[in-house]
């Protein structure tokens, strides 16, 4: 006799196929928006399985910050090699070349915000009607009331007063020419789901997830890695230290935690223990109470 | 932790911001250890600069801008906390009556409805409305939580008051399951820990009491329904004449070997294989998501329904629909929408709108053919072709509709078939 209902784990991953094949039929050009993180190859890998035994249907969008770490894009490339899929790079040192943007200035500058313009000048050119990326409801406050199909207009803007109601399993993706959705597949996993099925599917991550030597310094609570990018205050002391991230991004934003996790077996049990929210490390979440709301009203992922 | 067979309960909270909505709801992450130190400490900082005392758990489930600037939900926001036993999703709806539609939204799915009584005040129009939408929408298990008893001094006698009250009203609605919780969500009282303060409640704590509920029945798993989202070709050197029909099971159980129909063609044929990626498997169940491959070459597409050929849905263009209108602009009589149904999209009319619903009484109201935002009505749709349909009340998913407005892509209204 076996039993006639999926633990929490199946049922996300159920709901979240479900939602990528919903994506495939309901639109003309989908991508999925890969940046190496952990979340994005969740998606990745949760795509593979949805149209199994066919190949992902989609290509993989990467927006190249060009502040990348360098294992990141490695693991992007082999990624790419593995699924046999089409790469869309879209890059921001093009646009800072070409004068579409311009880099910030002063202390803290990232190229953070800059993505924003590269994100949506490369879902224009290759006429994306769908962008499936890998955010979680539980990261942040503004992505809590983020839907799984999210409209936006054709500035590439979010209007969260204005949202779709999303109701049942009945995702509603009409759009006018020139408008494009945003797809949340992994909506309802929290950063331990992630790693829970990571570890259960034994997920190739890169290797910065996995506690390393490496050099950094200390700014703002955390330890940011040494880059040719990084601009050293005079105070400022760059040690070795055995760390490991717990989200990748820029690696000029990005803060790594001391830590002995080498293993899936450990992180999962280092971050069953974490007393501090995922995003806590990522100054890009600092700037204010809004920040990621603001940026995502424009188009942020 | 041993999460293998941990189900995920999904329940949905209607209240304002009186009720203690919010303090329930942050009382549930704070107790159960769900609150990471830097929200803690956010919100702690922003409890000193407001003035409050102490910490504001309310605040947890702050979202937008302009809702911290109002103090109120508008939209439907998610929470999620695990325990040893259960992963929660929780959706945090607005309670007051400008935002029924948000409060359907989140209803949509739940599996229990949590709904906030304050002890002062006993069972009020709000009330009434929140267990109507509970009962509309079929959540199979409804908790009612007599929140901010320590300001009734506990007061057993006020408590089975309410609960008289409620299934006064209850009794006259599709409720089935109802729970009665005494609790003080400022103090904890039964939220996550037993009250010290009420011994003459012998229940168990919310929390216990979310972990243990049966909800493995809570999907029908008698109607075998299997819509098909889209076809899997993959025309490589592995699979060269593979047909898979991709989707999620809606309902019931699919066995390979069983004899199937295909709606609304009508084709019969036996199912050769259920694949996973993982391999084959015997059989596949609610809502589980696999590919399905039959023994006979026959046409189907998205939008059509595989079903067990001994038990099939009606087919149906003619249907009596329970309408909640989402959007500002109000339904324009005998106009052309999108109804979605399953994965079938289809043209729709408005054809007889046959009753409203007074959100304030709950009585009908049948001289009134206007339909705006947030009106709740029963009405006739006529579809272009048939719909694959079962009713609402037995079968959740091949019973709910939406319909979208072409001329904005807006989708305007969320149906469940009578």
């Amino acid at each position: 006799m076996s039993k006639y209902y999926l633990n929490y784990l199946d049922e996300l991953e159920s709901e979240a196929i479900f939602i990528l094949r919903e994506v495939w039929a309901q639109f003309q050009n989908p991508v999925i928006l890969f940046s190496g993180g952990k979340d994005s190859i969740l998606v990745t890998h949760l795509a593979k399985k949805a149209f199994y035994p066919a190949k992902i249907p989609f290509p993989l969008m990467h927006v190249d910050t060009g502040h990348n770490f360098p294992e990141t894009i490695q693991f992007r490339d082999d990624v790419v090699k593995e699924l046999g899929v089409e790469l869309i790079v879209g890059s921001v040192q093009e646009a800072i070349d070409d004068g579409r943007v311009a880099e910030e200035r002063g202390k803290n500058a990232t190229r953070n915000t800059l993505q924003i313009t590269t994100l949506l000048d490369a879902i224009e050119s290759n006429k994306v009607d769908c962008a499936i990326g890998g955010g979680r409801r539980d990261e942040e406050k503004a992505r809590a009331k983020e839907r799984f199909f999210s409209h936006r207009d054709d500035f590439g803007q979010w209007d969260p007063k204005n949202q779709r109601p999303e109701l049942w399993n009945l995702f509603n993706g009409k759009h006018f020419q020139g408008e494009h959705f945003r797809a949340f597949p992994i909506s309802n996993w929290t950063e331990m789901d992630v790693w829970n099925y990571i570890k259960r599917e034994n997920i190739a991550i890169p290797s910065l997830y996995f506690a390393h030597e490496r050099e950094v310094v200390k700014r703002d609570g955390t330890w940011i890695p040494n880059s040719e990018f990084l601009i050293l205050e005079d105070y400022e002391e760059v040690v070795t230290k055995k760390i490991r991230f717990r989200t990748l991004g820029d690696i000029t934003i990005t803060g790594g935690d001391e830590s002995e996790a080498d293993t899936l077996e450990k992180i999962a049990i280092e971050v069953a223990g974490m007393r501090n929210t995922e995003r806590g490390n990522r100054s890009d979440d600092k700037r204010s109470e809004s920040a990621m709301e603001d940026r995502k009203r424009q188009g942020y992922f | 932790m041993a999460l293998d067979n941990n189900q995920l309960l999904r329940f949905t909270t209607a209240g304002s911001v009186d009720d203690g909505k919010s303090t329930l709801i942050g009382r549930l992450l704070y107790d159960s250890k769900s609150i990471f130190e830097d929200q803690l400490a956010a919100i702690e900082s922003t409890s000193k600069k407001k003035g409050h005392d102490g910490l504001d758990l309310a605040l947890f489930t702050d979202g937008l801008r302009d809702e911290r600037e109002q103090g109120i939900t508008i939209d439907v926001a998610y929470r999620y906390f695990t325990t040893p036993k259960r992963k929660f999703i929780i959706a945090d709806t607005p309670g007051h009556i400008q935002y029924t539609r948000n409060m359907v939204t989140g209803a949509s799915t739940a599996n229990v409805a949590t709904i906030l009584i304050d002890a002062r005040h006993g069972v009020i129009e709000q009330t009434k409305r929140h267990a109507f939408i509970a009962s509309l929408l079929q959540i199979p298990h409804i908790i009612v939580c007599v929140n901010k008893m320590d300001l009734v001094d506990f007061s057993e006698k006020v408590f089975n008051n309410i609960v008289r009250q409620f299934e006064e009203i209850s009794s006259k609605m599709l409720i089935t399951d109802v729970r009665f919780i005494p609790m003080s969500a400022l103090l904890g009282d039964n939220v996550v820990n037993r009250s010290k303060n009420m011994d003459w409640y012998q229940g168990a704590p919310m929390l216990h009491i979310l972990e243990t509920m049966h909800i493995s029945s809570d999907i029908n798993k008698v109607d075998a329904r299997f819509p098909v989202q889209t076809v899997l070709r993959p025309q490589s050197d592995t699979h060269r004449d593979y047909r898979g029909y991709a989707g999620r099971v809606a309902s019931g159980v699919l066995r390979v070997g069983d004899e199937i129909t295909v709606m609304p063609s009508g084709f019969t044929s036996i199912i050769k294989s259920i694949d996973t990626f993982e391999g084959e498997i015997k059989e596949a169940f609610a809502p589980m998501s696999v590919s399905i491959t039959l023994e006979d070459d026959i046409d189907a597409s998205r939008g059509d329904m595989i079903v067990r050929s001994n038990n099939k849905p009606e087919a149906s263009q003619d249907i009596e629909v329970m309408l909640c209108w989402l959007n500002n602009n109000p339904a324009k009589p005998r106009a052309k929408y999108i109804i979605k149904h399953t994965s079938n999209n289809q043209t729709a009319m408005i054809k007889e709108i046959i009753y409203k619903i007074d959100i304030h009484t709950l009585g009908r109201i049948n001289d009134d053919k206007e339909l705006g935002m947030n009106d709740i009505c029963k009405v006739k749709i006529r579809t272009t072709k048939p719909l694959m349909v079962d009713s609402y009340r037995e079968n959740r998913v091949t019973g709910s509709i939406i319909l979208v407005d072409d001329t904005t892509n807006e989708t305007v209204a969320a149906g469940m078939i009578v």
